[in-house]
């Protein structure tokens, strides 16, 4: 549904977080029809006719009652099916995280108003000489998960890449530690979603989600000038 | 302020001769000024809130143009109007009108006595207010102007002002919002005293009109959660001004725990606003349906349990904040279950036109159409709870299209729906029906064009306070940038049938038709005063035989039955 908007799903968690939108959509919706259409019908059917007096009716009876108690009651159970299936998605994105032999850490630092990350150089590790670090971009490799440990130099910023469907606070003082895999290869937005100041507009990145050759040769032509940069953090 | 009940002196209780005008209208202590001046004054904050939407949608839709009376916004002008829009709408507009107007006028009226219990608290309230008011707008003009760090006042960026780059902004924006408070909590103070304890001979509690349960129920809600933001708010201003660092993670403090503390202010505030609202319609619907009110009890129930519940669920403002991961499961039940009682209502409203006599009124216009337009708030809150899928949706337009299609019902349709239901009253003169209704059609048409097209495009992934999305390949396309036009000009459409209200409203005032005491031929005590009640409200103040919606009993002549009419 949200694909239908022009906004293809490229993480492996996308279809996930998109069926929930489409299993709320459908149920409030139903529930929307239903009330808003007995809602004019009644409006309609009730409306002031010469001479018809208007019913006397308490609401305090239980056979009046059932009119509230069962859409009540059926609500609930939508509730259940709801609660049921945001917190699995949930779980999977947030509260998980899902380790592999060949995962991809990276750094990702927010301040205002730019996205600095942090890759891994050829050694595949952070915190080594030859880190590749760029402003306001951010290449990751297709298919293969990736951890990044997100912070903030000053004020509350958002990570958010809505072709993932992913989004988090960074908060200054912390490290906030989440994963994904992408699964389509392009080149996407990533926004700041939390006002962070005057240059609030001005924090737009891009993600290069690449295939593992185009990666490959991305990193073997930016780890000789990313010693130098990497140091400065 | 300009008309006002003027014969105080015809009732000898309150012993003072005719007062001159500025004590007369700016140190009253009667009820019905005092809802006057909040009623007004936050009329004139709601035209200032207004003009701050106009500028930024015009930014917004026309990036880069000379607004025609603003000029060309900036990216912090913008972030300046967008902060000041949002918290005038709810702390200047919404909570003054709804609760401390409505409030002020209706109690005393509503329960049959004649005045506040606290009489000069009263007036100091509304002192109080005022100066808020006034420290808000002195803060537009300091040197680096207004706030505009968004109504939530997040630190750091509240708290440094080399992050805000507004450092008196920032100070006097977090002075006014606890200044108000203080207001409003000397108002809440009375409404619950004089509800419980001032009401009528034979009033009952379940004879206690719903519009009088609900605004003591949203006053309770309001006292038990602004004390943690007020402490918050004395933090930021000490973070901000004296060195102290209770939310500066360089030196020890969190940032997040300013967030807690407003959010468990920030949801009940929903609720403040939203049940006057609902109590306001409940007593329109069954005057103009000719009804009892569907399940008095339920409607009561649901109200405490909503009330209750709203304490529970602040956190899902922060699914995505940094909160533990755990925590969200318990947030997203709790706010699910809230939809438990919050749909009840409108059931129960919709079911209490079943069987009625429906006049097709303007405030009955008003009523009906906020049941049908909150309701899509209602179930678009639903999304936003569900932790999974806000993963997405959180901070895109899709939470503004939401919160709005709460709010404007809340505040808007739900102050229409009450001022012009009680007009008649206030003024004693009657309303222009012709262009009420004009002005009913214009408006909610207008509104639903402006948010149906929001929803879309938070869907689609447009982010909020943003001053130009032309920075961002995938937002920038022409489809959602036209459907962002389209919302603009329908917020030009319906304020420009905003002058219609005004106009019949202060014409009315002055030549509309007199007004009989009831001329609704509506149960509760207030029609049975004098239109406009004078200082003191009855001669004699009335006794209370029954509840307040005996409409259309059987065996009855007449299809109402007047609360204090012995039989």
């Amino acid at each position: 549904m949200i694909e239908m908007l022009g906004l293809p799903a490229a993480s492996s968690f996308a279809d996930d977080i998109d069926m929930v939108f489409s299993v709320i959509f459908w149920i409030v919706f139903f529930w929307f029809l239903l009330a808003e259409g007995v809602f004019f019908y009644l409006i309609f059917r009730f409306r002031k006719k010469e001479g018809v007096r208007a019913q006397y009716i308490t609401g305090e009876l239980k056979s009046e009652k059932r009119w509230i108690t069962i859409p009540h009651n059926l609500i609930l159970v939508f509730d259940v099916i709801i609660v049921i299936a945001a917190v699995k998605v949930w779980y999977t994105v947030k509260q998980d995280l899902p380790d592999a032999p060949d995962k991809q850490i990276v750094r990702i630092v927010a301040q205002q108003w730019a996205w600095t990350f942090v890759h891994p150089g050829p050694d595949g590790q952070l915190d080594t000489p030859d880190d590749i670090a760029k402003i306001n971009e951010l290449h990751v490799q297709v298919d293969r998960l990736h951890h990044f440990q997100l912070e903030s130099k000053d004020v509350v910023h958002s990570f958010s890449v809505p072709v993932f469907r992913l989004k988090q606070d960074a908060i200054p003082g912390r490290v906030i530690t989440g994963w994904f895999t992408p699964t389509k290869t392009g080149e996407y937005d990533i926004q700041c979603t939390e006002i962070c100041g005057v240059g609030h507009a001005l924090m737009p990145a891009r993600i290069f989600i690449e295939t593992a050759d185009q990666h490959a040769a991305w990193v073997a032509s930016n780890s000789s000038v990313s010693v130098a940069s990497a140091t400065v953090r | 302020m300009a008309t006002a009940p003027v014969h105080h002196e015809t009732h000898d209780d309150h012993g003072h001769a005719r007062a001159g005008f500025i004590r007369h209208y700016f140190f009253s202590t009667d009820h019905k000024m005092i809802a006057m001046q909040y009623m007004f004054t936050g009329m004139a904050m709601a035209l200032i809130g207004g003009f701050f939407a106009y500028a930024f949608r015009m930014q917004l839709a026309f990036p880069g143009m000379d607004v025609p009376g603003f000029g060309v916004v900036s990216a912090n002008e913008y972030n300046h109007l967008i902060t000041n829009h949002g918290a005038i709408m709810i702390f200047w507009v919404a909570m003054p009108v709804l609760i401390a107007a409505f409030g002020n006028y209706l109690i005393p009226l509503m329960i049959g006595c004649d005045d506040m219990v606290f009489p000069k608290l009263n007036r100091l309230s509304y002192q109080i207010f005022l100066l808020s008011a006034l420290i808000l707008i002195a803060s537009f003009f300091v040197p680096g102007g207004g706030f505009a760090g968004a109504w939530t006042m997040y630190p750091p960026l509240s708290t440094k002002p080399e992050f805000g780059l507004t450092p008196l902004g920032a100070t006097l924006f977090v002075v006014a919002v606890g200044v108000e408070f203080v207001a409003f909590l000397l108002g809440g103070i009375n409404f619950v005293t004089t509800a419980m304890n001032s009401r009528a001979p034979g009033m009952r509690m379940y004879d206690i009109p719903m519009v009088v349960w609900m605004i003591v129920i949203a006053s309770i809600l309001f006292m038990g959660s602004v004390g943690p933001l007020v402490a918050g708010a004395v933090m930021l201003i000490f973070d901000q001004n004296f060195g102290t660092a209770f939310f500066d993670p360089t030196r020890g403090g969190d940032p997040v725990l300013w967030q807690h503390l407003f959010w468990f202010f920030g949801h009940p505030e929903v609720y403040v606003v939203l049940l006057p609202a609902v109590g306001i319609v409940a007593e329109i619907i069954t005057v103009f349906s000719r009804k009892k009110l569907f399940a008095y009890r339920t409607v009561l129930y649901t109200a405490f349990g909503t009330g209750v519940l709203s304490f529970m669920v602040w956190a899902h403002h922060q699914f995505i904040a940094g909160i533990d991961p755990r925590m969200a499961n318990i947030f997203t039940i709790t706010t699910l279950l809230i939809s438990i009682p919050v749909a009840e209502m409108l059931f129960v409203y919709i079911a209490t036109l079943f069987g009625g006599s429906i006049t097709f009124t303007t405030p009955m216009l008003w009523a009906l159409s906020f049941i049908a337009t909150f309701l899509i708030g209602g179930v678009t809150g639903i999304f936003l709870g569900a932790s999974g899928a806000d993963i997405y949706l959180h901070d895109t337009y899709f939470v503004l299209a939401h919160f709005h299609y709460t709010f404007f019902p809340i505040a808007i349709i739900g102050t229409f729906a009450g001022i012009t239901f009680w007009f008649p009253k206030m003024f004693g003169r009657m309303m222009n029906e012709r262009l009420g209704k004009i002005h009913f059609w214009g408006t909610v048409i207008a509104f639903n064009c402006i948010f149906i097209p929001l929803f879309v495009v938070g869907v689609a992934g447009e982010h909020r306070r943003i001053y130009d999305f032309t920075n961002f390949p995938e937002l920038a396309r022409p489809a959602l940038r036209n459907l962002d036009e389209f919302a603009t000009i329908s917020l030009l459409v319906m304020l420009a049938f905003q002058p219609i209200f005004l106009f019949n409203l202060f014409y009315s005032m002055f030549r509309g038709p007199k007004a009989p005491k009831n001329p609704w031929n509506s149960n509760t005590l207030e029609w049975s005063a004098d239109s406009p009640p004078p200082h003191g409200n009855w001669p004699e103040l009335p006794r209370v035989y029954r509840g307040p919606y005996e409409y259309s009993v059987p065996g009855r002549e007449q299809d109402y039955w007047p609360q204090n009419a012995p039989n």
